[in-house]
Order: C-alpha cells, then sequence, then structure tokens
C-alpha cells in the first residue's frame, strides 16, 4: 500500500502526524504546505505545496496542479488528510486517482464540523470526527489524536 | 521565560499588543513570534519571526509558560512537553479567523483541564501571575501519537481493499 498523507502547516500537520503508527506496513509520502516541516519526518518522502483557503483561489488552484503532479508520480493508494483546505482537494484528486480517501476531522472543531469535512462528507470514503457528539452514519469517532 | 506564539497563520495583534503592555510587569523575559505581517511596533518583547519547526521547538523547550492563539498545534505541543500553557483565542467579528471556531476550542480544552483561556489583557495578566506563581508540576501529559482505537481503525481501513 502506498499511502499520501496530507495536511496544511500547523495544527493539521501536527496531528497528522500523531496517526503514524497507522501507516506501518504502508509505504508514506507526506505532503504539507512548508518546505521547512520536511524535516519533521525526515526519513520519509516529503512535497511541499501552496498553501491556500477559501479566500485565497490562486494559491488553491496553484496547490491542485502541484497535487496532480504528485498523484501522477507517486500513485499513491490511499489519501489520508486533517485538513485543511490543501488536503480536501487532495480528497477529490484521490477519487478523480481511484484512491481510497480518508478525512480526519482536526480536534479543534469541537462544536461543529469543519466545513471542509462536511464537503469530504460527501465524497471520502471514510470519514472520522475527534468528538463523540459529532458522529453521525456517516462520520465515525473512534477516539482522538491526543491519548 | 515566557514564549508568546500565534501559529502558522495571519497576525494577530490583539494578543501581541496586550502581552506587549503585560511584559513589562511579569519579571521575567519575554520572547514572542509574530508575524511578518503585522506592523505593530513591539517595545517589551524579544520579537521573532515564523521559525523553522526545529528553533520553534527549541524556544517552546525552554519556555516556563506558553502564551498562543487557541490553535491546536501549540495546544498539542504543550501537552505532550507538559507545559503551562493560557490560551488567547482569535475572534472572528475582530477580523482574527474565519471562524469562531478558536473560542470553541478555548472552552473545550478548558473544560477537560488541559488549558487556561484569557480574553483580555485583564485576563491574560491574572492568570500570568496566578502561573508564576503555581508551583505545581503538571499532571497532564499525552504520549506521542493518537488513541490507540483511532489507529487501528485507520490501519483497518487503509490496508483493506
Amino acid at each position: 500500500m502506498k499511502v499520501l498523507a496530507i495536511a496544511s502547516v500547523g495544527g493539521h500537520w501536527i496531528q497528522l502526524l500523531r496517526l503514524i503508527p497507522a501507516f506501518k506496513g504502508s509505504e508514506v509520502v507526506f505532503v504539507s504546505t512548508k518546505q521547512s516541516f520536511g524535516k519533521m519526518v525526515s526519513n520519509e518522502k516529503f512535497y511541499a505545496i501552496a498553501d491556500g483557503n477559501r479566500s485565497d483561489k490562486k494559491g488553491l488552484f496553484k496547490a491542485i496542479m502541484q497535487l496532480r503532479k504528485i498523484f501522477l508520480l507517486e500513485k499513491p493508494n490511499v489519501v489520508i488528510t486533517t485538513g485543511a483546505a490543501p488536503g480536501l482537494m487532495a480528497i477529490f484528486i484521490g477519487k478523480l486517482f481511484k484512491a481510497k480517501t480518508i478525512w480526519v476531522d482536526s480536534i479543534a472543531n469541537c462544536e461543529e464540523l469543519s466545513m471542509s469535512c462536511k464537503i469530504a462528507k460527501k465524497v471520502a470514503d471514510h470519514v472520522y470526527t475527534q468528538w463523540p457528539h459529532l458522529a453521525d452514519d456517516k462520520v465515525k469517532f473512534k477516539g482522538n489524536v491526543l491519548k | 521565560m515566557i514564549f508568546v506564539t500565534i501559529g502558522t497563520q495571519e497576525p494577530f495583534d490583539r494578543l501581541i499588543k496586550s502581552m506587549d503592555e503585560i511584559a513589562e510587569s511579569v519579571g521575567e523575559e519575554v520572547i514572542a513570534q509574530v508575524s511578518t505581517k503585522t506592523k505593530l511596533n513591539v517595545e517589551h518583547m524579544t520579537v521573532l519571526d515564523f521559525l523553522p519547526p526545529q528553533e520553534f521547538n527549541k524556544l517552546f523547550e525552554r519556555a516556563d509558560l506558553i502564551i498562543a492563539h487557541a490553535g491546536m498545534g501549540t495546544i498539542i505541543s504543550s501537552l505532550v512537553k507538559s507545559k503551562k500553557i493560557i490560551v488567547f483565542p482569535r475572534e472572528r467579528k475582530l477580523g482574527e479567523h474565519r471562524s469562531d471556531h478558536q473560542i470553541a476550542t478555548a472552552k473545550y480544552f478548558e473544560e477537560l483541564g488541559y488549558v487556561d483561556v484569557a480574553k483580555s489583557k485583564e485576563e491574560l495578566y491574572e492568570k500570568i501571575k496566578i502561573k508564576q506563581r503555581d508551583e505545581k508540576e503538571i499532571k497532564l501529559k499525552i504520549g506521542d501519537y493518537a488513541s490507540e482505537n483511532l489507529i487501528d481503525d485507520l490501519k483497518k481501513n487503509i490496508q483493506s481493499n
């Protein structure tokens, strides 16, 4: 299995790194939005892409083009992300490339699912929340990144 | 040393300005990581721009108290390293974030006993004074990875075809 694990820098990325034991036995390619963060996964393959969000469409477009290239090159079987916007893009591109897609919503979203999660819910194969009261028939709660 | 961090996003001048005004009277060195985009004139703190992870970690390790926006990166790091932390949530109506989720995060994590929360300069000053007097070791500490149930479920889903 080849896993593409992607998250924006900051809290999303820190949470993604806390899922690393789940990638055991698979080849992992990490993607984030700042080159210097590659040092945190220095033994693994790492790509930095542009950042973007709902108000930075240009950044998002650039990120999509970069992601497309990474997918063509790496051909991952699974995409897993803890957000935010670049992670959602990776879910969409992952779908196009027939990869299995997994969204883990940030633990910061404790009152409602993030807007990206609500979109991911419609496309991703597996969606997780980190708060039991936000789980529903499509969004699972299995614990959080803290323990 | 008190380390002030606003995360990797946008400037957070309300926190930096409040902390700058308090810094003179806290009786210890205050180092603040601020945004390059800010025009704020900081007078009483040592100011640093966005830091690469390794340098950030060094300052984090050295700090006796962390003052931060209510971002998960900082909260998780403080739990892993058993650091005292006071969070100052970004508010949407003040243009500090796209949503008010930091207020919610702060509330939930305060209820769990993971963080202290301040929403104004006055509150921040009071909580810093309390934290400085508080010699107790932090009992809450988390490991390096997510809960086993979550890891196992993810692993199952990653490996099944």
